[in-house]
């Protein structure tokens, strides 16, 4: 313990006495070991940052549509069947334990009117507004769509950027009314914009409402797309019987007030079109998967063997691979840091070396007086491991410094990390032990009577 | 008791082509509490057969007893252990390391010490030797601040720190004016007789060996007469 202590007092005497080749000689490791934290919180910050990018994307979000309907041995595809309902979604945003919120879309493709503005937007969303937290959606002007909207159906609306544009060439959307086939919708609010998805398709051309309003008020079916066609076909301006109406020939009989009155209305469904899952991390996602299939096969009183009357999709395979480029982008530049580190390491071999031709006097000296081949090579291997990780120290601190201003800049998620903190601490003993040890090896081979005579 | 004893001493270089005998068969004794100078131009071997006594290096052949022990089979860090606890060396151009103070360089050779010694004994014994030196008030100094006569004895308090059996000293005053030759030889007597350390100076300069009590002169790697000299002492020896 004492020759530790005596040893790491002589090395750091040593040191001292030439304190600008040692400032200097240190540099590379602190460069080094700058570069190598800095790359690695960089690194980690980054893959945050796209993480955070593509949770907005909804990359932690799950959809869960209904199965395919058959009748007949025809299937209508998938989307058709009518078995998933509000109270699904309601159901497994209060059941999941891994869920943290769930909200049921409706959807419909319709004409939006603003006085002699027409548009039809790519998404028309019924929802709740669990919605907007899903998808990470804040609202940058005016008010979201309340519980209150839903349950009261209240003919209100979100737009999205594009609709805005599209239907106000004047900008100011919120307080107007929009009439989506005739019904009058207050725009409460403007959604921010988002950009397109993965898809390329634009997100911000979008209109969110609460669904009660879209699917009892609006749209009033749940085979919207049907509907749509016939809306189309009957408001088609391409309509023969509206371009020439004296040619127009009626095909079918009319049907009488009574007649009407005794044909049944088709029962309107409180069915949804989909439910949209937020995870709180992208690793809940088969958990979560698994408690939704549960829970909904149980409320659907799905036998054990039958199919599954929904299907549950997520985009969990981009965002992963997403990572693990970054990953890669990560591992790459701490390699390149480790270069400069290992650039380092070699600059403090080259001060040992000519340290120890300087000193060899002092080393036959030292052997003379009685210190031992070991005394000799541990006295230089501390001395560069002193070096090193005083490098090192300064290096964790310029490193951290350099991430913090790049968290500032560029408001990446930078945190310390400490196992890179800890890794590189060893790395500068090692890089120390490894390249002090050649010279400090050389010393302690000296003979004694050569050195003294050294001049 | 003798200290030292050597039977048949030899040093043999391989130099290029040949062989280059520099001791050939060099028989001494040396007892305990001798002043002794060893004499001999250079060339004459006088330095191999210093390095030699003082275990840094080993006889090609012949047998070297040094306080009882045969050193000439010892492996290198056996020899560094001896050099640390029994022999101190006093050089011609001191040796002391620069930039650090007369203190730490009297504290150099107990770093080494085999079985550990504490750093408040070792300091104590440091001090004490520079008072005995007569630097008490200086031991904070670097030897760039000390002049050449007290650069000298700050070497010799370190010689002496761990107490040895023998001091070596090479060429002791060849850096020094006579006046200050002169403080260090009487100093190198004063140990002598009232420590009771064995001391060999190596010279060339019959007034540093007119100092010893018997001179030891050396030609061609062989000794000559051992004569009995000097006004100090009796011959303790033949």
């Amino acid at each position: 313990m004492l020759k530790i202590t005596a040893t790491l007092k002589t090395a750091f005497r040593a040191l001292r006495r030439n304190p600008l080749r040692s400032a200097l000689t240190t540099l590379g490791i602190i460069i080094g070991i700058a570069s190598v934290i800095a790359m690695v919180q960089i690194g980690e910050g980054s893959s945050a940052a796209i993480k955070q990018t593509f949770t907005s994307m909804g990359a932690n979000t799950l959809i869960v549509f209904p199965g395919a309907a058959a009748s007949g041995g025809v299937s209508f595809g998938g989307g058709s069947a009518v078995t998933l309902t509000a109270e699904d979604a309601a159901a497994i945003a209060r059941d999941c334990p891994t869920v943290a919120a769930a909200a049921p879309m409706v959807h419909a493709r319709l004409q939006l009117v603003r006085g002699n503005q027409n548009w039809v937007p790519q998404f028309i969303y019924g929802t709740t507004p669990a919605f907007l937290k899903i998808r990470d959606w804040p609202v940058v002007e005016g008010r979201p769509i309340t519980n209150a909207d839903v349950l009261g159906a209240n003919e209100v609306c979100l737009l999205g950027q594009t609709d805005v544009r599209e239907l106000f060439p004047s900008g100011r959307a919120v307080g107007k009314t929009i009439l989506v086939q005739n019904v009058p919708l207050r725009v409460v609010g403007v959604l921010a914009r988002k950009g397109a998805n993965m898809m390329g398709m634009d997100q911000d051309d979008v209109i969110v409402l609460p669904w009660t309003t879209l699917k009892y008020r609006v749209s009033g079916s749940a085979l919207e797309n049907q509907n749509q066609n016939t809306a189309a076909a009957s408001s088609s301006p391409a309509s023969t019987d509206q371009l020439y109406p004296e040619t127009a020939q009626s095909l079918y009989p009319t049907a009488s007030a009574s007649e009407q009155l005794d044909t049944p209305q088709p029962v309107s469904f409180p069915n949804v079109n989909g439910i949209f899952v937020a995870v709180p991390t992208l690793a809940q996602i088969p958990q979560a998967t698994q408690e939704i299939t549960t829970l909904l096969r149980q409320r659907h009183h799905l036998q054990p063997g039958q199919p599954s009357d929904f299907n549950i999709r997520n985009l969990a395979e981009i965002s992963q691979a997403l990572g693990k480029t970054s990953t890669m982008m990560t591992n790459l530049l701490t390699g390149v840091a480790l270069i400069s580190l290992l650039v380092g390491g070699v600059g403090i071999m080259n001060i040992m070396l000519v340290s120890v031709t300087e000193r060899t006097r002092e080393i036959g000296l030292r052997m003379a007086v009685g210190a031992k081949a070991r005394d000799i090579l541990s006295q230089f291997v501390l001395e560069a491991m002193v070096l090193c990780l005083c490098g090192g120290l300064l290096g964790i601190i310029a490193g951290e410094g350099l991430s913090s201003l790049i968290k500032n800049m560029l408001h990446w998620p930078i945190a310390v990390s400490v196992p890179a903190i800890i890794a590189s601490v060893a790395v500068a003993a090692g890089v120390g032990l490894i390249f002090g040890w050649y010279p400090a090896w050389k010393a302690s081979r000296l003979d004694p009577i050569e050195a003294l005579r050294y001049e | 008791m003798d200290l030292i004893k050597t039977d048949g001493l030899y040093k043999t270089y391989r130099l290029g082509g040949g062989d280059l005998a520099v001791l050939k068969g060099v028989s001494l004794t040396i007892a305990t509490g001798e002043l002794v100078a060893l004499m001999g131009a250079s060339g004459s071997g006088k330095t191999t057969l210093m390095n030699i006594l003082g275990c840094l290096d080993r006889p090609t052949a012949g047998s070297y007893f040094f306080d009882g022990q045969e050193i000439s089979r010892l492996s290198p860090n056996q020899r560094a252990v001896l050099r640390n606890s029994k022999i101190g060396f006093v050089f011609q151009n001191f040796n002391l390391l620069p930039r650090t103070s007369a203190l730490e360089n009297v504290l150099l050779p107990t770093n080494y010490v085999e079985d550990g010694l504490s750093a408040k004994a070792a300091r104590q014994r440091a001090v004490q030797w520079l008072e005995r030196v007569g630097l008490a008030e200086r031991m904070h100094h670097e030897p760039a601040q000390l002049s050449g006569g007290q650069q000298q004895r700050v070497a010799i308090a370190r010689a002496l720190v761990n107490n040895p059996r023998l001091v070596l000293a090479d060429e002791p005053t060849g850096n020094l004016d006579s006046h200050t030759s002169e403080e260090v030889l009487q100093m190198f007597q004063q140990l002598n007789t009232g420590q009771g350390i064995t001391m060999v100076l190596v010279t060339h300069d019959a007034n540093v060996a007119a100092h010893a009590q018997r001179v030891i002169h050396i030609k061609d790697g062989l000794i000559g007469d051992a004569v009995a000299a000097g006004p100090a002492g009796g011959p303790p020896h033949a």
